[in-house]
Formats: structure tokens, sequence, C-alpha cells
């Protein structure tokens, strides 16, 4: 029990109860949503073509979106306590903007083949990126709440530039939009399952969460508290970069999820990680599904690419949120 | 027991604190009084290892505040700043069982869960306790924060302007707090106090610091002279004894 819940616990369980409840049927659903015609009905004759095309895609596909939603909820949450910024995610902090140049130099500049490869230096630019990231914002004089992510908003464009020259330049842009357009459309059986680690990093972020919530309140608290705030805060910006680097080296940039899913749901519940943080996960792959399958429908038997579904919603959630830290701040 | 031995601190060009030395024996409430940049938040900070010091040397029974691990430290000392300012959401509850931490890493036993209902229900909290941190008045969070602070039940508690935003009863009923804390289970307490009369009606003894260095300690009787506040002040106090107690009067 977290210091939180105490007896308060089964409003958390209901909350929990009722996102599974939601999201077990959808994810169902999702399974026989897509080009290829698929029914319940076709596994029950035992179909082998529809076998295959379950489990080969549509399974595999699944498990990405639900692995890949958590996970970059839950790392937005995490991201948000440590900077004390609610707008602060990894699309607002050049955070997914360094992990895709980290992609792109190892592919590029040392012929990285393994995705391993690919997403350990992913990973590593995405740390620096955030690193630098803060280590401007330690320099702004006006560091208001809209405008920190903005400065992120805009690191990330100058980021991305420099990728894109060198994509250019190295006949590489197909590449690259392979790795910004997040897309689910290709994951198949043998091409996703790094995003597991990505649930290793949830489990990691779950257990230090009520160290994150005492860095969320503050230095001095926290420090009181005998927690290590430095420590923490490094802690916490490595397990948001590897999830970035997995997600973005595996599916490709999803962006405004690690935003849009933790406030939604902290707007609800409050910021105490232990008790928000399952619900953002659920959330978190609620949200993506959604996304895809309505990218999946849209223009069916064609495709929208996920990473422009979570854009267009994600974009209009983050404008009502400002919006209303506008009208609240005065 | 409280050791200050050489601490000097500086911002910029300003030297804040001037090789302070002190000595603060467990048990009983002291208070540090002094005008406003005399140095007694900086040195609150530093004794409770929120701000380094320049140099100099801050130990709390014999454990040294910058070497001795963190998780060690917040089971002895806890300490809470003037300014507590913060955006997240957490409610009354949750920020308050945060000072059971260091005892329970998160897992609250049914003993903690009472020391925090406690807690909040002497700070008069408990119409607020599921309310979030941002939905209070500035009076209603300092006393939230310092029930968190008082749930840490460590030996020595270090305050800055506990009293800050609390209307009268309430101030009253902090020190009341503080002091029977001190006696009943021989806690240290030590408190930066803006109003001298707070100080001098709950304090065992005083720190008067001026310009970055202590002026006086002792017992709060000794300290309470129209002499040594004028000085510590710049400002005439006139001393009277009233219902047992030493009133400073400089209101005219």
């Amino acid at each position: 029990m977290s210091p939180s819940t105490g007896r308060r616990w089964e409003v958390r369980e209901r909350h929990l109860a009722l996102a599974v409840l939601l999201l077990v049927p959808a994810a169902f659903a999702s399974l026989f949503v897509g080009a290829g015609e698929l029914s319940p009905l076709d596994l029950l004759r035992a179909d082998s073509g529809a076998a295959l095309l379950l489990l080969e895609s549509r399974l595999p596909r699944l498990l990405a979106i639900l692995l890949a939603g958590t996970a970059m909820s839950v790392a937005g949450l995490v991201m948000m306590h440590i900077t004390r910024n609610r707008f602060v995610s990894p699309s607002t902090a050049g955070t997914t903007e360094s992990a895709v140049l980290g992609v792109f130099v190892a592919t590029a500049f040392l012929g990285a083949e393994s995705v391993m490869v690919k997403m350990v230096v992913a990973l590593g630019f995405a740390l620096l990126g955030t690193l630098f990231f803060l280590w401007v914002l330690r320099r702004l004089t006006f560091a208001d709440v809209i405008v920190v992510p903005l400065v992120g908003i805009m690191l990330g464009g100058v980021i991305t530039a420099v990728t894109t020259f060198f994509a250019y330049r190295a006949d590489l842009l197909q590449s690259l939009s392979a790795w910004t357009n997040g897309d689910f459309s290709s994951v198949l059986r043998g091409r996703y399952e790094l995003l597991w680690l990505t649930a290793a990093v949830t489990v990691g972020c779950y257990l230090y969460a009520n160290r994150f919530t005492v860095a969320g309140v503050g230095r001095d608290f926290a420090v009181n508290l005998g927690v290590h705030y430095d420590r923490v805060v490094n802690l916490g910006l490595f397990l948001v970069s590897a999830t970035t680097a997995a997600v973005v080296v595996t599916v490709g940039n999803i962006p405004f999820i690690g935003l849009v899913v933790p406030n939604l749901v902290t707007l609800l519940l409050g910021d105490n990680l232990r008790r928000v943080l399952p619900v953002t996960a659920l959330a978190g792959a609620a949200f993506v599904l959604a996304c895809d399958v309505v990218g999946r429908v849209v223009r069916h038997p064609y495709e929208i690419p996920v990473e422009t579904v979570a854009g267009v919603v994600g974009s209009v959630v983050f404008l009502l949120l400002v919006l209303r830290v506008r009208r609240v701040a005065g | 027991m409280i050791e200050v031995r050489n601490v000097t601190k500086t911002y910029g060009s300003t030297r804040v604190l001037d090789d302070v030395s002190l000595t603060i024996v467990p048990g009983g409430v002291t208070s540090i009084i002094g005008a406003n940049g005399a140095g007694k938040s900086t040195l609150l900070s530093i004794i409770g290892r929120l701000l380094p010091a320049d140099s100099g040397r801050v130990t709390v029974d014999g454990l040294d505040v910058t070497t001795t691990p963190g998780a060690t430290l917040a089971k002895r000392l806890a300490v809470l700043r003037q300014e507590n300012h913060t955006s997240i959401r957490l409610s009354v509850r949750e920020l308050v069982a945060f000072g059971r931490f260091p005892h329970s890493r998160g897992r609250l036993t049914a003993a903690d869960l009472a020391t925090v209902d406690e807690a909040i229900a002497y700070f008069e909290l408990e119409e607020f306790a599921d309310r979030q941190l941002d939905q209070l008045s500035g009076g209603q969070r300092q006393r939230a924060h310092v029930a968190a602070v008082l749930c840490q039940d460590t030996d020595y508690v270090l305050l800055d302007e506990p009293l800050n935003n609390l209307d009268m009863r309430h101030s009253v009923q902090m020190m009341r707090r503080l002091r029977r804390m001190a006696r009943d289970f021989a806690k240290t307490v030590v408190l930066v106090v803006h109003d001298i009369n707070f100080a001098s009606c709950h304090s065992d003894e005083v720190i008067a610091m001026r310009d970055g260095g202590v002026v006086a300690q002792g017992p709060t009787a000794e300290l309470m002279t129209p002499e040594l506040l004028s000085t510590v002040f710049d400002l005439d106090i006139a001393v009277h004894d009233i219902d047992g107690n030493r009133i400073g009067v400089y209101y005219s």
C-alpha cells in the first residue's frame, strides 16, 4: 500500500477495473480490424490462413500497441514529476527527436544492423538531448509553465532539422520517416519484441513511484525525507529515454501520448504516482489502440499511420490543456 | 545535540553567515530571532542539510549532516522551509502520509496511518484531508506541511516560520503542540520565529542573530531584555511582565 492510498484503495481498484473492462473488449475487437478479412468465426473453423494472420500480424500488432501506449504514457507521467512541469513529456523536451537522431546516426554512420545497437545509441542520444533541454531550462529567466514545453518543442524542431539535413545527404529520408512517423502496420512477429523491454521499464517506474512523487513535490521535501533527489531525477530521465528509444526504434514516434494521457489522468485522480501509474498505463494503451483502430478504419482498406491520428487528437487536447491552465492562472 | 562549528555562507558578495558556531542541547524549544537578512533561515537550512555551507561543519548527535546518508538522517531530523510552494496535486492526507516515508519506505502500517490521522486531527485538517493542496488557503497548506514534518517523528525538528499564514488561534495551537512535543517526548525543536512574543512565551532558549552572526544565546527570560532586543532589531522595544511572560512592546 502506498502512503496515499490508505483506506481509499477501493477507489483505485474501481478505476482500474473500469479501465480493464474497457480495454479488454476493445483489444479483442481490434484483432479483427484490418485489410485482410478475419473474424472470430474463421478462428473457430480452424482456418490455417486465419491463424497465420492472427499470430504473425494481428496479435503482434496488438501487443506492440499496448506496450508502446503503456510505456509512453508512463514515461510522460514520470517526466512530468521529475521536471515538475505537467507539460514536459518526451515529445515536448527534445527527447523523441534526439532518439530519432540517435537511430539515424547508428544506421548511417555506425552501420548498425541490429535493433539492439540502434536502441542503445538512440537511448544515449535521448538522454543527452533531454539533459541539454534541462540545462537550457536552468538558464531561462522566464520559465513559465507553458514557455517550458514550447522551448522543448523548438529544441526538438532544431534537432529534427539537423537529422533531416543529414538524412537527405545520406539518401535516408525514407528510413527517417519510419522512425518519425509511428506506424503499427509493419509490425510482425519477430519485429516488435524489443518493446517488451519497455514493460520492464514500466515496472521499474512503478517500483520507484513514491520516490518520483516525493521528488515531484520539490527538492527540499525530498531531501528532508531522505530521498536522494538528484539520483531519482537521473534514474527517471534514464527510464524515460530508454522507453522513448525502444518505441522509436520499433514502431516510430507516436507524438503527444506522453503528454495528453498523464495530464488527463492526473487531472482526475491527482499526482500520487503509485496511485495513478496503473490507470495511466491502461489509459495510454487504450488511447493508442483507439488511435490505431481509427487509422485502420477511416479509409479502409488503406491505413492512416497512428502518428497522424495521435498527432491530431493529441495536439487538440494539448491546446485545450494549455488554455485551461491560462484560465486557471487567470 | 546539534553542533554548528565555524559555518560560513556567502551568496555572491554577501556574507550571510560569518563563522557561526553554536550548540543546541537536546530537549526543548529553541527560537532563532533576528531581523530580515540576519541569516536565520540560511542557518536553519544548513543544519537541515537543505543548503551546503561554504565552510564549517554541522553535526547532529555526532552525525555530520553533509556526509550521513539521507535516509539515516531523515529518521532523526526533519526540516521545513518557509516557502513550500508546489504545483503537484496531492491530497492533504497523501502529503502528510509521506512524512512517514523515512520509516515506512512507502508501505504504511496501521500504526503509520494512526499517526497520520492524529496529525491531521490535531491541525484541524480532517475537513480538507481529501482535498488537493492547491485548493487550500495558505494557512491550511502550512498546517498540512507542518503535520507532515511532525509525522516524521524525528528527535530533531527544524521549522522556518511555522506560523507563516496562520491566524492567531492556529498560531497558538501550533506553538503549544511544539512545546508539548518537546516536553513530553524530549524532542528538540528549533524554530525561526518573527514574532518575538511567540518566541518569548513558548521557547526554552533563544538564539539572537544579527548580520550573519550570533549576538546572544541563552534562556528566554535572560534574553528578553530591552537592551538586547534593541540591539538585535535596531528598534526601541519595551519589555513588560504580563501574566508571567516577558512581552515586547514595539508597535507605536
